[in-house]
């Protein structure tokens, strides 16, 4: 009897294996299939049985979507909006939730309940006015206005005002006065070195959502030279649609550094993803 | 305390001059009509609400956009909570199965989504050659707006499901051991511990998981303006969701107090779901204590 329920459970437990493989083979399969097809030539591309492999290895898609749209240059927009929207949103994160977290002042709860109540606000359901306010200035169809929405992160602020509360001794913040410390200085040397790790997790998250922007840049940029990755892309696809390998390509282009970004640090995201997450 | 202000006040102006008073904005806005051009800007009060009642296109976007999130949000769901259970047992290859699951999150939609429409290809996709080993004729995925609506949904599902599969996994192994380990000696099978004990600690978090994957869901867009939209696959048949029509009546016919209008009714369902989220947290807590 014994022997036979264990038998049972290994066979559940084959079962079991066997589906998650075949789920974790559908979930990386897209992003194969995309791979493959960038490095066929275009008889194996419009190929029926098709073939998963290319028989052909060959770059010419890689370097043909580099005659055809610039995309070197959407690929440098993408990496500078990311790197300045993560930069930007550690800052004012850092600063923000180290001063809701720390100090009293009148209209601290006013505002940081403000910070939280319209974080749930999707951006889709502001982004007209805030399109028609930077007509009002000017700034449509350049870099700061592409930027300026991603400077700041409300989950940035409420994740750093956590752990500065959490985490930060405040009377490492009074030894620091008393030494004859100015508040900008505990800021930057006694709060900031130690919120490496928080830091870090908005950084990751800033950057993931930097590199990915992709209504914004459509509404906002008109000149092929403002364009980053995403909009390259769909522009791309447009005027080329039937050219598959070259949009392979390029879409590759557009999804290689996030892989190895997440393939280098895949425990800490998938960790605070997950924390930051139930945390909201 | 001046500190304070002067510290806040570069954060605070972007945080207004980029959210508060477009949100506002947007409610304001949608009592008017305007082209974003004419200098004219008439007051319509309730007419572009009234308006939205007999829009076809806004109330197609509407109802695909509910079939959308809710099937998404219940597919994901469903499939990620075994999953979870099953990876919350300490196993090698647990870390392994989550890098795998989790990797469509991370990866940018656009590229992914000209992936997705390569896949399903009328002529040369990948699906549709799988499904011809179990007998089934090949599918107009893209081209055919009920069926798209269902291909979106597939995609939706890849996107999100690895992210729900975290979350609950972490729920499930805050769970405590002993509970789980005392219940087992009382005779209790893995099916009852799981209906019995796991998934009702796992309520708040499960409640958590639906309410922002529905609200996430609620603001598709890029998948459809990729897959879907005027390419030679899919002449111009878009699938109608509300951020899609939004887009067209604000960017494609200038309908500026229109638009507005799909935005606040798109905030207000948002604004609903967290309330509902909320209530059902807080019953529970009542219940509780």
């Amino acid at each position: 009897m014994a022997k036979k329920r264990s038998l049972l459970r290994r066979i559940g437990l084959l079962a079991c294996h066997t589906g998650l493989m075949t789920g974790a083979l559908l979930m990386v399969m897209p992003m194969l299939w995309m791979l493959a097809t960038a490095f066929k030539p275009p008889t194996e591309i419009a190929l029926w049985p098709p073939q998963f492999l290319p028989t052909d290895w060959t770059t010419a898609n890689f370097t043909g979507a580099f005659e055809t749209a610039p995309f070197a240059r959407f690929f440098l927009n993408s990496v500078l909006i990311a790197i300045t929207s993560t930069a930007a949103v550690m800052l004012t994160s850092l600063v923000a939730g180290a001063v809701f977290a720390k100090y009293r002042f009148p209209g601290r709860t006013i505002l940081f309940g403000l910070v939280l109540a319209t974080a749930i606000v999707p951006f889709e359901a502001y982004m007209i006015p805030l399109y028609i306010q930077l007509v009002d200035i000017d700034w449509i169809n350049t870099y700061q206005g592409i930027i300026l929405p991603y400077l700041f992160m409300a989950f940035g602020i409420f994740l750093m005002r956590q752990h500065v509360s959490s985490a930060i001794p405040t009377e490492l913040m009074e030894a620091g006065r008393v030494d004859g410390a100015g508040e900008w200085w505990i800021l930057g040397r006694v709060i900031a070195p130690l919120s490496g790790n928080a830091l870090a997790a908005v950084g990751i998250f800033a950057f993931i959502q930097g590199w990915g922007i992709f209504i914004w840049p459509l509404l906002i940029a008109n000149d092929q030279l403002l364009f980053n990755m995403e909009l390259g892309l769909t522009a791309f696809q447009f005027r080329f649609s039937a050219d598959t390998g070259k949009l392979m390509a390029g879409s590759t282009l557009s999804v290689v550094p996030m892989l190895i970004i997440f393939l280098l640090m895949r425990r800490r995201i998938i960790e605070n993803m997950a924390l930051t997450g139930l945390k909201g | 305390m001046l500190f304070c202000y002067v510290a806040l006040a570069p954060v605070l102006a972007l945080f207004f001059y980029v959210r508060i008073i477009p949100i506002g904005f947007s409610f304001l806005l949608s009592f008017y009509k305007w082209n974003l051009i004419s200098p004219r800007r008439p007051f319509v009060g309730w007419d572009n609400y009234l308006g939205l009642l007999d829009d076809e296109n806004f109330l197609l976007a509407l109802k695909n956009t509910t079939i959308y999130s809710f099937s998404t949000v219940l597919l994901s769901t469903v499939l990620a909570l075994p999953l979870a259970v099953f990876l919350s047992r300490k196993s090698r290859l647990s870390a392994f199965y989550q890098t795998v699951y989790f990797l469509p999150v991370i990866t940018p939609l656009v590229p992914v989504s000209i992936a997705w429409k390569w896949i399903y290809d009328y002529n040369y996709g990948i699906l549709n050659y799988g499904l011809s080993f179990l007998g089934i004729k090949s599918v107009a995925w893209l081209t055919d707006p009920d069926i798209a609506l269902w291909a979106l949904v597939i995609m939706g599902v890849w996107k999100v499901l690895g992210y729900n599969l975290v979350l609950f996994l972490v729920g499930i192994r805050n769970i405590s051991g002993e509970l789980l380990e005392a219940a087992s000696i009382d005779g209790a099978s893995d099916w009852q511990r799981f209906w019995r004990i796991t998934l009702p600690l796992l309520k708040p978090i499960l409640l958590y998981v639906l309410v922002t994957s529905t609200i996430a869901a609620y603001n598709v867009f890029t998948q459809v303006y990729v897959m879907t939209l005027g390419s030679q696959s899919a002449p111009g048949q878009a699938v109608r969701m509300l951020v899609f029509d939004i887009y067209t009546n604000g960017f494609q016919f200038f309908r500026m107090g229109y638009a507005s209008a799909e935005a606040v009714i798109l905030t207000l369902i948002v604004l609903g779901l967290t309330v509902i989220q909320f209530a059902m947290v807080r019953e529970d807590k009542v219940k509780e204590g």
